[in-house]
């Protein structure tokens, strides 16, 4: 893979993170996972820090999930949120950056249909740009909560062998996902019809497969991806019945996977389409952990780039002290 | 006001000999020999002195868009790129498809640095339904037809014009041509870049190579079918190129083109996620850059064009989709064209030249050899020297250049239009 573009200062993708870069935040977010758990969840590191989400498409869960991480640690947030494109109003995204930079943003939480605008973004302001996914391209903290979620159940993703199942061409989960598993050693094989593949993965550190049934036996987790109505209308597939038949996550394909085999999916779920209702609430699917992980993961991504990047053990009493802790 | 270039070599379709070049105030060349004197002596030693270029595309923005160019400013461009001749698309704003436009942009024209030669839409507002009124235009004068920015999509439709076209050689006085921009709209639609490993990797939505080639094809059938003139304009991959090579190999009436910018850039600039490498049709593969070079080295590819394509800036600060494609050019091409081409000097000089000036049909005032008599639009270049590019120091109101901060290497020293010393020594004189 390649690097697109440096992340000092900003989360713009799993590119260019090296394992220990992964590892280093998947260990923050322990720290902030103990903070989810206390009674009063919520402590004072950001205090004074702004911290604004700028939503160029809809999204209620990843806007509540980073407004909450934001509120838990303290920091003040703002929204911006534009249903279509910048473009109908006549004013430019750089007009709109801006915008939000002179609002003293400190961090500027990104998320538009198309791919790139965080990395654009980011030269346009002096705040900490993080992706909250950028059209078909990067979803980090997504990857982060999965791989986190991963590590929690078994330890290490090392030598997990892991399917990601479906619409892969227009996943930004998948990109980075892909990214993300195997840095950290894991595995991975892209399951889809070959129209829902990216035009050209031959340089991915992937295998990729058209069937599911093969590989189930073999699989120490299954990462769904969400299927739209639209990729029919666009000629990629013939119908969703035929989708949910050859690559749906039935509860009898779940049973088919090995006992300790992990069910992951980004949400929100088509009930009987990636993945059937049965199969979603089965023992093993991790589906809820991944949504309590999402706020630990972007509270330790708020925290190490608005901390100054220093520890949680050099900001002069440590960030997870209780309100009313020390300063 | 008889103005001499002295101690340049000349280099032009005849060959090459040093000696000065006398312009007289006609606009002609005077003589050709040593030790010429004239009221304005420019320095041409260590220089080459040859036929002005012809741009056979570009977007000059003027009537509609005039935020982003005008007539006047690409004109300016052009000079000091070296050009005498700006052949003008007609995706203007009224639409350039009837005769009241086209003499609007050529008034304005008369103004302006170089010679503008307008172009004509195919369709009335390149909409591509309905013919333009060709027979008018081809008596006002207007000799290339062209959708430009989109390929006529309806193959019936693309054979009743290249039909109609051939009617009309007699009124024209020589063969009328259509300019195609090939690309089917139903494979490229949604795609903001070239599709491959690059648009994968960067998660935009691509366009694949064959939403060109399909047309090239689809084109050349026709044109075996009709015997029409079809010019190809900005060729960018390898299967297009060996198609027009087979095309003309048969012997049919069909000519191309290559932009600077797709045999000196690759999808790879995308990464930066920065418009300014947004271009229709998209920057390609390393093997593509490698064959429209190849094309150019065996004539294949008639002429290099600019598809100087001036954006305001602020509509190249939105996202990869929603800015506008395109990038300037006229400033950069001769530079662009000796440093990366592969072409020597002198073929450099035809493709920029007498080549596309052949192609536009004003063979008789531009790219003709420097001999006295003949027109005189000349420019003078350094090929040594070089220099550093700058969107903000160009002519253009526009600075969407891909090739800021890079070195060139030769440059534009004096252009002279029709007799008139427009660029001297670098700067545009007016």
């Amino acid at each position: 893979m390649v690097t697109t573009k440096p992340t000092n200062g900003h989360l713009l993708g799993i590119d260019g993170m090296s394992r220990s870069d992964l590892e280093e935040l998947l260990e923050l977010t322990d720290t902030f996972a103990e903070v989810g758990r206390r009674p009063i969840p919520k402590v004072p590191a950001l205090r004074g820090r702004t911290v604004a989400t700028v939503f160029f498409e809809n999204s209620t869960r990843t806007r509540m999930s980073f407004d909450t991480a934001a509120r838990r640690l303290s920091a003040d947030t703002i929204a911006f949120a534009a249903g279509g494109s910048s473009l109908s109003k006549g004013e430019s995204l750089r007009d709109t950056v801006e915008v939000v930079s002179s609002y003293g943003a400190d961090a500027m939480v990104i998320r538009h249909p198309m791919a790139g605008t965080a990395h654009r973004v980011a030269g346009w302001t002096d705040a900490a740009v993080i992706n909250a996914g950028d059209g078909c391209h990067e979803h980090p903290t997504q990857a982060l909560l999965d791989c986190y979620t991963l590590r929690e159940r078994r330890g290490a993703l090392d030598g997990m062998r892991i399917a990601i199942v479906g619409d892969v061409r227009h996943s930004r989960v998948a990109r980075s996902n892909v990214l993300a598993f195997t840095a950290l050693g894991a595995e991975v094989v892209l399951v889809a019809p070959a129209t829902l593949l990216p035009p050209a993965v031959e340089g991915w550190p992937v295998t990729v497969a058209h069937e599911l049934d093969p590989l189930l036996a073999g699989l120490d987790a299954v990462y769904l991806l969400r299927m739209q109505q639209e990729r029919i209308t666009e000629g990629l597939i013939p119908s969703i019945r035929e989708y949910a038949a050859d690559f749906g996550l039935s509860a009898e394909r779940a049973a088919r996977l090995p006992d300790d085999a992990l069910i992951l999916h980004p949400g929100p779920t088509n009930p009987g389409v990636e993945i059937s209702a049965v199969a979603a609430a089965y023992h093993r699917s991790v589906i809820l952990d991944q949504v309590v992980h999402g706020v630990s993961v972007r509270m330790a991504v708020l925290f190490l780039l608005l901390g100054s990047g220093r520890s949680p053990a050099s900001t002069g009493g440590s960030p997870t002290d209780e309100e009313g802790g020390r300063p | 006001m008889s103005v001499v270039l002295r101690g340049g070599r000349i280099i032009d379709a005849e060959g090459e000999r040093t000696l000065d070049v006398e312009i007289g105030d006609d606009g002609r060349i005077a003589a050709v020999g040593t030790g010429l004197t004239g009221d304005l002596d420019l320095d041409a030693s260590g220089c080459v002195v040859s036929p002005g270029f012809v741009d056979l595309h570009s977007h000059l923005r003027e009537p509609g868009q005039e935020e982003a160019e005008t007539i006047e400013t690409g004109a300016r461009g052009g000079s000091l790129g070296g050009y005498t001749a700006l052949v003008a698309m007609p995706n203007t704003d009224p639409t350039t498809d009837c005769v009241a436009v086209v003499e609007q942009v050529r008034a304005l024209g008369r103004r302006s640095t170089c010679e503008i030669v307008p172009t004509a839409a195919m369709t009335v507002g390149r909409a591509g339904t309905d013919m333009a009124p060709m027979g008018e235009l081809v008596d006002a004068g207007v000799g290339i037809f062209t959708d430009d920015g989109t390929g006529l999509q309806d193959p019936r439709l693309m054979r009743r014009l290249m039909e109609y076209s051939t009617g009309l050689t007699r009124r024209l006085g020589r063969p009328v041509m259509l300019a195609q921009h090939c690309e089917v709209s139903a494979l490229s639609a949604g795609g903001y870049m070239h599709e491959g490993e690059w648009s994968s990797l960067l998660g935009i939505p691509g366009q694949p190579a064959e939403a060109e080639e399909l047309m090239v094809m689809r084109d050349i059938a026709l044109v075996r079918l009709t015997g029409a003139h079809l010019h190809f304009q900005h060729l960018s991959t390898a299967s297009s190129v060996a198609m027009v090579r087979g095309a003309k190999a048969a012997g049919l009436p069909v000519t191309a083109e290559a932009t600077t910018h797709h045999f000196t850039l690759t999808d790879a600039a995308c990464a930066s996620y920065d418009p300014v490498f947004k271009v229709h049709p998209p920057l390609r593969t390393d093997a593509d850059v490698a064959a429209i070079r190849a094309g150019l080295a065996d004539g294949t590819i008639d002429a290099v064009a600019t598809d100087h394509a001036p954006h305001a800036p602020h509509t190249k600060e939105r996202s990869f989709d929603e800015a506008p494609p395109g990038m300037l050019g006229l400033e950069t091409a001769f530079a662009l064209t000796l440093d990366e081409s592969g072409l020597d000097l002198p073929e450099v000089l035809a493709v920029l030249s007498w080549r596309p000036a052949a192609i536009a049909g004003i063979a008789d005032r531009h790219g003709a050899s420097v001999v006295p008599g003949s027109p005189a639009n000349l420019c003078v270049v350094d090929p040594d020297e070089t220099w550093t590019v700058s969107g903000a120091a160009m002519a253009s109101r526009s600075s969407n250049t891909p090739y800021e901060g890079r070195t060139l290497r030769g440059r534009v020293r004096h252009t002279i239009r029709a007799g008139e010393p427009v660029v001297v020594d670098g700067e545009a004189r007016r």
